[in-house]
């Protein structure tokens, strides 16, 4: 009987979890699905779902009117970039906090973590200036510098969790070996960290790709990523939901493909530690 | 070459002094044991030795020349860790060739000292297998091929057996007396056991709470306890201290007889008590014999034969040249 009841149950917690998946999923289906309406087709109401014409004129019309491929090229090197710097930043960082901590290293963490608790926009106006006077408004090295800022804790943090994973043994074992700091760093913390690393630059690239407060405000058009191509469909004089849904699905496309593979890693970059 | 001279080393964590000023000569090929309870700071001492840890004050000389300051890297030693640390990431042939490798040896020496060293720690099958796919035993042996290669000035031992079972550990304990045997170079040993500090040791160096307690040869130290902590904590089972009227008709305040020096007999003796726990070893029966007016239990080690049972009323005589005698302060009398 007790069986039974633990059968029903599983399938009751399975259905719940398939509605919450379908609910998380459905907006994306829903702009997927959008971006092979009709203008019209788009706002019908009631709405359709698949018995529409489809169509791929949003598709030519977005690629015709905006240049597609430079701004995902500007996205790839902006979170490629920023994350590549990031870590240089954060590997050493972590090293010294995992490894020679001091009675401060907690605080510090802290510290660094705090910054990510400030809205944004309340520095908006100083880093703007900045940028304005330094040239580096609507720029692919500002982006890159400015989203490795924004970013640089959580890579700090997840470095520092998956460095403390290793024992300090090991790295001791290296310097009696003759190791030196490079070389301990390089040919043994390295390559033991990099399930670790593979997942903080896999989330890092996918925050990077998909940040847009500071990429809208601080890029016009040269340096513009893909968020401020989407940004572009969406004014409110005009009705281009189905433009818009086409704009989107180009700009998720390649990062959900990307977590899509790299999930397994992900999923044990986000969770390693947590269990032995 | 490797001799070792600790010149009034101290160290502190903080505020707490973890090893008091210390002096200590160990000298080249000699194999010395640090050996003492939990928290004594012979780990410590360790690693202030391997340059892991920073002196407070003191000098450490190696070889004659001031190594005090001296990186990890650049003293020249090799170091076994009671945990392994192998780098998980690398065969077990590259595991051994990393000290080479950083000392930028050629590959051909590189390949004759690996092949060498796996032969002399049955390795050979193994060299290209990970550490992961390893026993315990094979990883320590890796540990240890891994100091050998680097043809050190000196080994450093951080308790590297007590991850191993039993059986393993004897069989390891006779491997590494070899090896010591064979290079003829200088070994320092931790450990807390003091069946392996009195079995490998040339020298012992018994450490309590951050002092040096006793240095001398196994024998010395047993023989001649110099104060009423080494008595006590080197041989197995321990020597039975004994206060009171029995250590004042000898002129102490303590007076300590070890087991094997107590003669059991069923009906003659000075000393009367009752058989409590028999541990029954085959080669010796070990009993713990309650004696009117003390509260602990005295050990006595008897031939396997010997057959006594719980409650039985048994007759000791102790061996008096073997009694220990201490005085108030807790040091040896002459």
């Amino acid at each position: 009987m007790a069986r039974a009841i633990s059968t029903h149950r599983k399938a009751l917690n399975t259905a719940i979890a398939w509605l919450i998946a379908a609910m998380i999923f459905f907006p994306i289906l829903w702009t997927v699905l959008t971006s092979f309406k009709t203008e019209a087709q788009a706002i019908a109401d009631p709405p359709l779902f698949f018995g529409f014409d489809w169509t791929l004129e949003n598709y030519t019309t977005v690629q015709d009117r905006s240049n597609y491929f430079r701004h995902f090229w500007n996205s790839v090197v902006i979170s490629v970039g920023s994350t590549l710097l990031g870590l240089a930043l954060a590997v050493p960082a972590a090293w010294s906090m995992a490894f020679v901590p001091s009675k401060h290293t907690k605080n510090i963490l802290m510290w660094m973590l705090s910054t990510k608790m400030l809205p944004p926009v309340g520095v908006l106006v100083p880093i703007y200036l900045i940028f304005r006077d330094w040239g580096l408004l609507d720029t692919q090295i500002g982006l890159v510098i400015v989203l490795t800022l924004i970013n640089l804790p959580i890579i700090v943090w997840m470095l520092y969790t998956y460095f403390k994973e290793i024992p300090g043994e090991i790295l001791e074992a290296a310097r009696m070996d003759g190791a030196s700091l490079k070389s301990e760093v390089l040919y043994v913390l390295l390559p033991m960290a990099v399930p670790g690393i593979a997942s903080t630059m896999l989330l890092n690239i996918i925050l990077a790709w998909n940040e847009a407060f500071w990429t809208l405000n601080l890029t016009a058009a040269k340096a513009a990523p893909l968020t401020a191509f989407i940004a572009s469909y969406s004014s409110p004089e005009g009705l281009f939901y189905a433009k818009l849904s086409a704009a989107s699905t180009m700009a998720i496309a390649p990062i959900l493909i990307m977590g899509w593979f790299s999930q397994k890693q992900l999923v044990r970059g986000l969770t390693f530690g947590a269990v032995k | 070459m490797g001799a070792i001279t600790l010149e009034k080393v101290t160290k502190s964590f903080g505020d707490v002094d973890v090893i008091h000023p210390l002096d200590l000569r160990i000298e080249d090929g000699e194999f010395v044991v640090f050996v003492g309870p939990s928290g004594c700071g012979k780990s410590t001492l360790l690693r202030l030795i391997a340059g892991l840890e920073d002196t407070s004050s003191g000098r450490i000389v190696i070889d004659g020349a001031d190594a005090t300051d001296v990186p990890p890297a650049k003293r020249g030693l090799a170091m076994v860790f009671q945990s392994y640390a192998l780098y998980p990431h690398m065969t077990v042939r590259k595991n051994i060739a990393f000290p080479m490798r950083m000392a930028g040896l050629d590959k051909a020496e590189q390949n004759r000292r690996i092949e060498a060293a796996a032969a002399a720690l049955n390795l050979t099958d193994y060299l290209d297998r990970r550490p992961g796919q390893l026993s315990g035993g094979q990883r320590q042996r890796v540990a240890i091929g891994r100091a050998i290669v680097r043809e050190p000035a000196a080994f450093l031992f951080d308790e590297p057996l007590s991850n191993l079972d039993a059986a393993l550990r004897v069989g390891m304990r006779l491997e590494i007396s070899e090896l010591h045997t064979r290079l003829k170079t200088t070994m320092v040993y931790v450990t807390h056991d003091q069946v392996e500090a009195m079995t490998m040791a040339d020298k012992i160096v018994v450490l309590s709470a951050g002092r040096i307690e006793q240095v001398g040869s196994p024998l010395d130290l047993y023989r001649e306890p110099r104060n009423l902590f080494v008595a006590g904590f080197i041989g197995s089972p321990k020597m039975n201290l004994l206060t009171g009227a029995a250590a004042a008709e000898r002129g102490a305040t303590t007076i300590g007889i070890r087991p094997e020096h107590i003669a059991a007999s069923p009906d003659t003796g000075p000393w009367r008590g009752i058989v409590g726990v028999s541990e029954h070893l085959g080669s010796d029966t070990f009993f713990h014999v309650r004696i009117e007016g003390r509260d602990e239990p005295i050990t006595v080690r008897a031939d396997g034969e010997v057959s006594l049972h719980h409650g039985d009323t048994i007759y000791l005589t102790p061996d008096e040249n073997r009694i220990h005698r201490f005085g108030p302060d807790g040091l040896r009398l002459a």
